[in-house]
């Protein structure tokens, strides 16, 4: 297990690093860039970079002096907008609030797309299933950036139950629409993953062993069925992780919730390539690091896979 | 979904020799036009491609004029009417928002199919030669494919549009290079199995060339995983491009398309001028349907397991 | 009373192509403590016979007629009462090992939770019994094994496990469905010997369902002989196999290779079995029957007693069969 986990940090070493350095040269080379000079930067934000980059060096010194800041002191640098902010101190800023939202929308998207495959395969051709089914097809076709918007002219601009957009600490009610838009496409895709898993499950020749040993219905699914139906979900988790956070930047545009989707986006706009450059490569190390305990737990729960 | 419910049955499955024989393409079109969902939302497709490609003949304004004469007033006098000629309403500067609609129907198409064109050559040549070739070299394109997974595709993108500037090609070949990676596995998985197929050992023992063996027996029967895979990736493509330029960072005005649609008329909602999200949404929406209910179809069609 | 008593056994499936009559009219009994052969070439409806009467048809399929275990009606009953039956008085062993044991969960906990199920024991005690059970079918070192899944043993341990399984609560009938099928030769026979000792230890009735005549010649009193579907000779094995009064059993028995016979080649039944969903009108086998006339091909022949305990379906005399 450990040499299985170890095993996969190294190969994520170059991974990370060939992140790292493409999104340094891929700054170098822009053109409106820090390092081109079509576009001057203020005085006081070019002193900042100069300080850590020694632009005056060669190329390969300048990736050699960024990749160690990163890897040894996880240093991304100053920003090239705010002359009084680094990098470090925006992602920081920005990441407990993506991380808040983004945990209870993975949670509540995993817990109720099972529940709901789950039902519907249990109940297979009966109304419950076309139910279910109709709403995880309909789900599926309203990602975040379609949700969101309705969810506002719902509940914001008709009913006027939620707040609109904002943060203010993470209360409930600021939480909702965020962590519905989020998730509700997940729980959709996640849902149909169970329903077909489960359903090829119940068709197994051990399911119906475990019917002849007069199993009642729920013994069979908690002892029997659910664990290899499972699997599928699961490794369906890594890829969701990524979507996700993807998916944080427009819910942090459209409730101005104030997360790194947020910075990133500004950034963006505003040409501060560091803060980008921080955020994808943190973002990296993240989906690396989640796809390495996804294939712990599928390892965990299929016993022909020796870690 | 699959159905399975067969499976207890195979000892039922009697004499194939005896019923008529049928190709399997035949037996897959028969099947696919079977399946109601599947062929009505054929029909709504042609339709929507319709629009996008003769949309323009039937417009009184085009896409880019301002109509003075609504601008003023556009929550009244800007929403659909036939008389004034703007069928769809108007966006928030007056345009003609039939125009804009049928010009970003032209658009998302077209990312959705130029995308999944590029994903489906990248991935295929490259899962069918990793598969084929097998061994050691199979091992190393399959970890760099690995290693690829884990960047986090939509923040490289993203930088890449604002590092470049924004430029239609960009994001159709960004868009297409996303998504290679899960067709080249899937590519990889299908030719290990059917090189393993006895056809093969008795081309290969009777002489045949290997570039031949590909091209007459591998690629004609990965076509179908392929064709699925294809039909299920282009609203994913429409998807990530809708999602950029949700984000104000995709196709440039005066184009549009639905992303960029679906935001400028969220944006304006609280006006009540809710057209401006109706309209494109549920082009985004019915077109995102059609195309799953298609790539079910297709499964349901092609899918061996079924059988 | 018989312990398990068939009676015009119909079962269908119900499939986008038409419905399909996997079994037709098929009626059998068995007594406490025999052995019953249900044989027939793959498709023939021999294993969905036995899912019907355990009530595990796919979802799809329907059965009608009656099945009635020590005078009870079984067949179509609701799961509930069908679960009182199961395991406790008809164990079931099924065809491939590999996949009808669950390869995610331990065979102790595969064993054990049908005592907790029906005996309501402990799952400590119910382990210890399992224990017993895996020594009485000949598994070595069974008390370290049993912590192991499906995949950690072989094929042959594997159908013994699943044999243990069916035997926990001491079932009055088992039902074997090929239990010998994905197996070797040489564990083939040990298998079949090891049921043969459990039956005169516990004194259970069998049905051995199987393709493979040899295993049957040994170990059944009676032999029931399917093809699409239906019967086409049943009585006792002996009298069956010395002189069959069937065109298909003949065939079947001539298939069967032998060794130190001068014929190199293996005799064959020409043609394939029938296609279930546009069965033959007339008799099932008469495409593929040497002696088939004109009325075969129109009129199914009717299951008719000839002599004591057997009984054929065939037109043609048995003299003309030769």
């Amino acid at each position: 297990m450990l040499a299985f986990i170890l095993k996969r940090l190294f190969y994520a070493i170059p991974t990370i690093l060939i992140l790292i350095v493409f999104s340094f040269l891929l700054m170098h080379s822009a053109p409106g860039g820090p390092f081109s000079s079509d576009r001057p930067l203020p005085p006081e934000v070019l002193a900042n970079i100069e300080a850590k980059y020694h632009l005056n060096d060669p190329l390969i010194k300048q990736i050699w002096t960024y990749v160690t800041g990163v890897v040894t002191q996880f240093d991304f640098g100053p920003s090239f907008q705010y002359k009084d902010r680094t990098v470090n101190e925006i992602i920081g800023q920005g990441f407990p609030v993506t991380l808040t939202y983004g945990t209870i929308s993975f949670l509540v998207a995993v817990f109720f797309g099972c529940a709901l495959g789950i039902t519907a395969a249990l109940n297979q051709n009966s109304w419950l299933d076309y139910l279910a089914v109709g709403i995880s097809i309909g789900a599926q076709v309203l990602p975040n950036f379609v949700m969101a918007p309705i969810l506002v002219l719902v509940f914001t601009l008709w009913l006027g139950w939620l707040p609109g957009g904002g943060w203010n600490g993470g209360q409930w009610q600021y939480l909702i629409m965020p962590v519905i838009a989020l998730s509700t496409s997940f729980m959709a895709s996640i849902a149909r993953i169970m329903r077909s898993s489960l359903l090829e499950v119940m068709h197994s020749n051990y399911i119906r062993t475990a019917r002849a040993k007069g199993l009642t219905k729920r013994e069979i699914l908690f002892n029997h069925a659910l664990k290899p139906a499972l699997l599928p979900v699961i490794s369906y988790l890594g890829p969701t992780f990524v979507i996700m956070i993807t998916g944080s930047v427009v819910v942090d545009l459209y409730f101005t919730t104030g997360g790194i989707g947020q910075a990133f986006v500004n950034s963006a706009l505003n040409r501060d390539y560091s803060v980008m450059m921080g955020i994808t490569i943190l973002i990296g190390c993240l989906t690396i690091l989640f796809n390495l305990i996804v294939d712990v737990l599928y390892a965990w729960i299929d016993p022909k896979i020796k870690l | 979904m699959t159905n399975v419910s067969m499976t207890n049955s195979t000892d039922t499955q009697g004499d194939v020799a005896n019923t008529k024989g049928r190709s399997l393409w035949q037996d897959a079109r028969r099947r696919f036009l079977q399946n109601r969902a599947a062929v009505v939302s054929l029909i709504v497709l042609m339709g929507v491609c319709l629009i996008a490609l003769f949309g323009p003949l039937l417009a009184a304004w085009d896409n880019e004029t301002v109509d003075w004469n609504v601008l003023g007033d556009i929550a009244t006098l800007g929403a659909p009417s036939l008389s004034n000629g703007h069928y769809f309403g108007t966006d928030e500067l007056g345009r003609d928002l039939y125009s804009r609609v049928v010009q970003g129907t032209q658009v998302s198409l077209m990312v959705g199919i130029v995308g999944s064109t590029i994903a489906v050559i990248l991935g295929t040549l490259y899962g069918a030669t990793a598969g084929y070739v097998g061994g050691k070299t199979d091992n190393i394109m399959m970890r760099i494919v690995d290693i690829l997974m884990s960047i986090p595709y939509m923040f490289v993108l993203i930088l890449l549009l604002v590092v470049f500037g924004r430029s239609m090609w960009l994001l159709f070949v960004g868009v297409g290079m996303i998504s290679w990676l899960e067709m080249s596995r899937i590519v990889r998985g299908q030719t290990l199995t059917l090189k393993s197929k006895e056809y093969v050992d008795a081309a290969l023992s009777i002489g045949v060339k290997h570039h031949v063996i590909v091209l007459r027996h591998i690629i004609p029967n990965l076509l179908g995983v392929i064709v699925i895979y294809a039909t299920l990736l282009v609203p994913q493509m429409i998807l990530t491009e809708s999602f950029i330029s949700f984000l104000g960072l995709g196709v440039q005005e005066p184009n549009t398309s639905w992303g960029a649609l679906i935001s400028e008329g969220a944006s304006t909602l609280q006006y009540g001028t809710y057209w401006q999200l109706l309209f494109p949404l549920a082009f985004f929406v019915i077109t995102l349907f059609c195309f799953f209910f298609i790539g079910d179809g297709l499964r349901d069609a092609l899918d061996p397991k079924d059988r | 009373m018989s312990l398990l008593e068939v009676k015009n056994l119909e079962v269908s499936f119900h499939t986008p192509d038409g419905n399909v009559g996997a079994v037709q009219d098929v009626s059998f009994s068995l007594e406490q403590g025999k052995t019953l052969a249900i044989v027939g070439e793959s498709g023939s409806g021999k294993s969905q016979t036995a899912f019907s009467i355990m009530g595990l048809l796919a979802k799809n399929g329907t059965s009608k007629g009656s099945v009635k275990f020590d005078g009870t009606e079984i067949l179509n009953v609701s799961e509930k009462e069908l679960n009182t039956y199961r395991a406790t008085q008809i164990g079931m062993i099924f065809q491939d090992p590999m996949t009808s044991l669950n390869p995610f969960v331990r065979v102790s906990d595969q064993m054990a939770e049908v005592l907790v199920r029906h005996k309501g024991m402990s799952k400590s005690d119910a382990i210890k019994d399992c224990i017993k059970m895996l020594d009485a079918v000949k598994i070595p070192d069974a008390k370290r094994r049993i912590r192991m899944y499906p995949h950690e043993f072989s094929g042959g341990m594997r159908q013994r496990v699943m044999i243990a399984m069916a035997l926990l609560c001491h079932p009055r009938l088992i039902i074997a469905d090929e239990p010998t099928t994905a197996l070797d030769v040489t564990v083939q026979a040990q298998i079949m010997d090891l049921m043969g000792q459990l039956q005169s230890d516990f004194g259970m009735g069998i049905i051995l369902i199987t393709h493979d005549l040899g295993v049957v010649a040994g170990s059944c009193e009676d032999t029931l002989v399917l093809y699409g579907g239906r019967v086409m000779e049943t009585g006792p094995t002996q009298q069956l196999f010395s002189e069959p009064t069937h065109p298909y059993t003949r065939g079947l028995l001539r298939a069967v290779p032998r060794l130190g016979t001068k014929h190199a080649q293996l005799a064959t039944i020409p043609g394939n079995p029938p296609n279930m969903l546009q069965p033959p009108v007339g008799c099932a086998f008469s495409p593929r029957c040497d002696f088939a006339t004109d009325r075969c091909k129109t009129f199914k022949p009717i299951l008719t007693k000839f002599a004591q305990d057997r009984s054929r379906a065939c037109h043609l005399q048995q003299e003309e069969l030769v």
